[in-house]
């Protein structure tokens, strides 16, 4: 019987089963940011322990970074706080770190894969929950709360559950206007924000197959949104192809001999699921977020559920009260104020693409502020060369620097009033955009283009077909 | 912080209905903006105690609650340990709800902040219960794996390894993972990528 991605690379990592029933697993690499690890430190030095592997954790910045103005000292002194307190833990404990001022910067999730630090086969951690991303090529990634931060930078390893795994294949072609962030919102329609719990989401079929590591990026990202700690695609040739040359990827020889060990490490064609579960590709439109929880989504041709729909506890009608919708009404019109193009789910260079196809030569609605949010250095300046900034501006989208930004608001990017906000990001929780009351439609980057232009939700179909 | 093992907590409930309650919502993420846990009791449910005012969390009655009752996936959304401590700093001694999503319940866990589950049912009868009756004191018990009422015990779940943790004072995971520590050397020199292939 053969073994999936996971159990192999569990086994490897074992350093022993405990006593409790989890398992001891190495943690290869370990990534850092600035909001959940300055009391992991603390801890640390009010034990007396220090940094087992100096050499495996890398930091960068990203979450309080302004946009805009970037100045030392911030105006923000909680935000200049945390980042000085990154620079002193890196410098004291000798773990690199891409500040503002090095062009390594970014979204940790974004600059992990970019620097070819994300490898097939490896585990990795970090202090935040969309570590999952880094199982688009291959990795068992875990997102981890500041205590387990300080036990890897103590241990370099952590105790797990067993996990199970759910294979799910996306089979066929998806249609033009259909990208990677439906797919994944679908399948969280489909399975709940629970379905995942306890498992690990294996995502496979030919539409995955076919898909760039951007566009799996962007589907592995989002796992956690359905229950599922951690989710993975297997290494193929797209992911040795997207690694050579990155500055962290194996060089010349050893290159080559890292390939036949990612093959080998992926699921074997006879491993056992403990479930299945097949979509097909054809039937999946854009989809759009009408509630307060990532489930909570239609096709954008399709009405917005009504209050008695299924669900317990009055969760639609509560969402549906929060967000100002009617149950009945088509999602299709629903009028947009903030458009926001960024995160770590969709701020690579292919999402800007595609939304700056969108854009192009056309205006942003007069009442919509619209935003566009690059998810590293790199990504900006691989799309300024391209000339997507002066698209977007031209457009009337406003140009920024990289960062979190509006994903979450600990920024001064953030929505204002009960807004609502057409946003490539990942959850749509009640506040989650900085205003108590602000509203978020989860959506992929091209279809908030076209709500940024239209001034309300459409259908990216429309315009991409009309095009041809 | 030293560790101590948990096993009774006795006092008054907390209900906060709802499924799916995230963690953006139990602490905000502008007050994510710190070095230090400290002061995060004070934020608990912030926006939700805004935009309603019978919120439980303000309620008069229910302020010296040291067990919340949730429902179904408490926790959802995102790592951030600032979820439990922000519960721990107000007065929160241990949840039980319906279910837990992971990885609250792993940071929770981190922290000496027990999560137990039990049936809808249950849930349901001791939220009217407290609601009714604030003060109704109740006794929790891992070691006993029950929620006692009125002399009645009411059935819980604890995972086996996490009841150990609490109960032998080993839920701070730190001084357990650096046991042995040559295997961990020694694993690392096994892996292919940091071997250099
Ligand atoms: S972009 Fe959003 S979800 Fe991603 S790491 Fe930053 S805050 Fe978290």
């Amino acid at each position: 019987m053969g073994k999936t991605l996971l159990q192999k690379v569990w086994d490897l990592h074992t350093v022993r089963p405990l006593s409790t029933g989890q398992t001891q697993l190495f943690i290869g690499l370990h990534l850092i940011h600035e909001v959940t690890t300055p009391q992991a430190f603390d801890m640390l030095r009010a034990r007396g322990i220090g940094v087992a592997f100096p050499d495996r954790t890398f930091g960068t910045t990203d979450h309080i970074i302004p946009t805009l103005d970037q100045v030392r000292p911030f105006q923000d002194t909680l935000a200049e706080a945390m980042l000085s307190a990154l620079e002193r833990n890196c410098a004291e404990y000798d773990i690199p770190l891409w500040n503002l001022d090095s062009d390594r910067q970014g979204i940790v999730h974004v600059i992990g894969p970019e620097l070819g630090l994300t490898q097939p086969g490896m585990t990795i951690a970090c202090g935040d929950s969309h570590t999952s991303t880094h199982g688009a090529l291959g990795a068992v990634a875990f997102g981890i709360g500041t205590s387990q931060v300080r036990d890897v930078l103590a241990s370099q390893s952590l105790a797990f559950d067993p996990l199970k795994v759910r294979r799910i294949a996306v089979n066929g072609t998806l249609d033009n206007g259909v990208f990677a962030k439906d797919v994944i919102l679908e399948i969280i329609h489909r399975l709940g924000v629970q379905g995942g719990v306890g498992h690990a989401y294996e995502y496979g079929g030919t539409a995955v197959d076919q898909m760039s590591i951007d566009e799996r990026l962007t589907i592995c990202n989002m796992s956690i949104e359905g229950g599922a700690r951690v989710g993975y695609v297997n290494p193929d040739q797209t992911t040795f192809d997207y690694l050579r040359g990155r500055p962290f990827a194996p060089q010349g020889d050893a290159f080559d001999r890292a390939v036949s060990w990612w093959r080998s490490i992926a699921s074997d064609a006879d491993a056992e699921y403990d479930d299945v579960v097949d979509i097909a590709a054809t039937e999946i439109e854009p989809r759009v977020t009408w509630g307060i929880n990532p489930e909570q989504s239609v096709g954008v041709s399709q009405r917005i559920p009504g209050p008695g729909a299924a669900g317990s506890n009055g969760a639609v009608a509560e969402a549906l009260e929060f967000m100002g919708l009617s149950g009945g009404m088509p999602i299709k019109g629903t009028k947009v104020d903030v458009a926001f193009v960024g995160s770590c789910t969709n701020s690579r260079l292919s999402d800007l693409r595609e939304a700056a196809r969108i854009a192009k030569g056309q205006r942003v609605a007069s009442h919509v502020k619209a935003l566009v949010v690059p998810g590293s250095q790199a990504v900006l300046a691989a799309a300024e060369r391209e000339g997507l900034d002066q698209v977007f501006r031209d457009a009337g989208f406003e140009w920024r620097g990289a960062g979190c930004s509006m994903c979450l608001a600990m920024n001064p990017d953030r929505l204002e009033g009960n807004q609502m906000c057409a946003s490539s990001s990942n959850r749509n929780f009640k506040g989650r955009q900085g205003s108590p009351t602000g509203r978020t439609l989860l959506m992929s980057p091209a279809m908030v283009a076209a709500a940024a232009l239209a001034g309300e939700v459409a259908d990216v179909r429309d315009i991409v077909q009309r095009r041809e | 912080m030293s560790n101590r093992a948990v096993d009774r907590i006795e006092g008054s409930a907390l209900p906060l209905r709802g499924d799916n309650i995230d963690t953006d919502r139990i602490i905000p993420a502008r007050f994510l903006k710190a070095i230090t846990f400290d002061g995060l009791g004070d934020h608990v449910f912030e926006d939700d105690r805004a935009a309603m005012p019978h919120h439980p969390f303000s309620n008069p009655a229910y302020q010296q609650a040291r067990i919340i009752l949730a429902n179904d996936n408490f926790g959802s959304g995102s790592s951030r340990e600032h979820a439990p401590q922000a519960l721990k700093r107000w007065g929160i001694d241990a949840c039980l709800g319906e279910s837990f999503s992971e990885i609250f319940r792993g940071n929770a866990l981190a922290i000496g902040l027990p999560c137990a589950t039990a049936s809808p049912d249950d849930i349901a009868r001791l939220m009217d219960l407290v609601e009714n009756t604030p003060a109704t004191p109740l006794a929790l018990s891992l070691s006993e794996r029950s929620v006692t009422v009125d002399g009645q015990p009411v059935g819980i779940d604890v995972e086996d390894h996490v009841r150990d943790a609490f109960l032998t004072g080993t839920w701070d995971a730190t001084g357990l993972l650096l046991d042995d520590f040559d295997v961990v050397r020694g694993v690392a020199s096994r892996v292919p990528y940091i071997r250099g292939f």
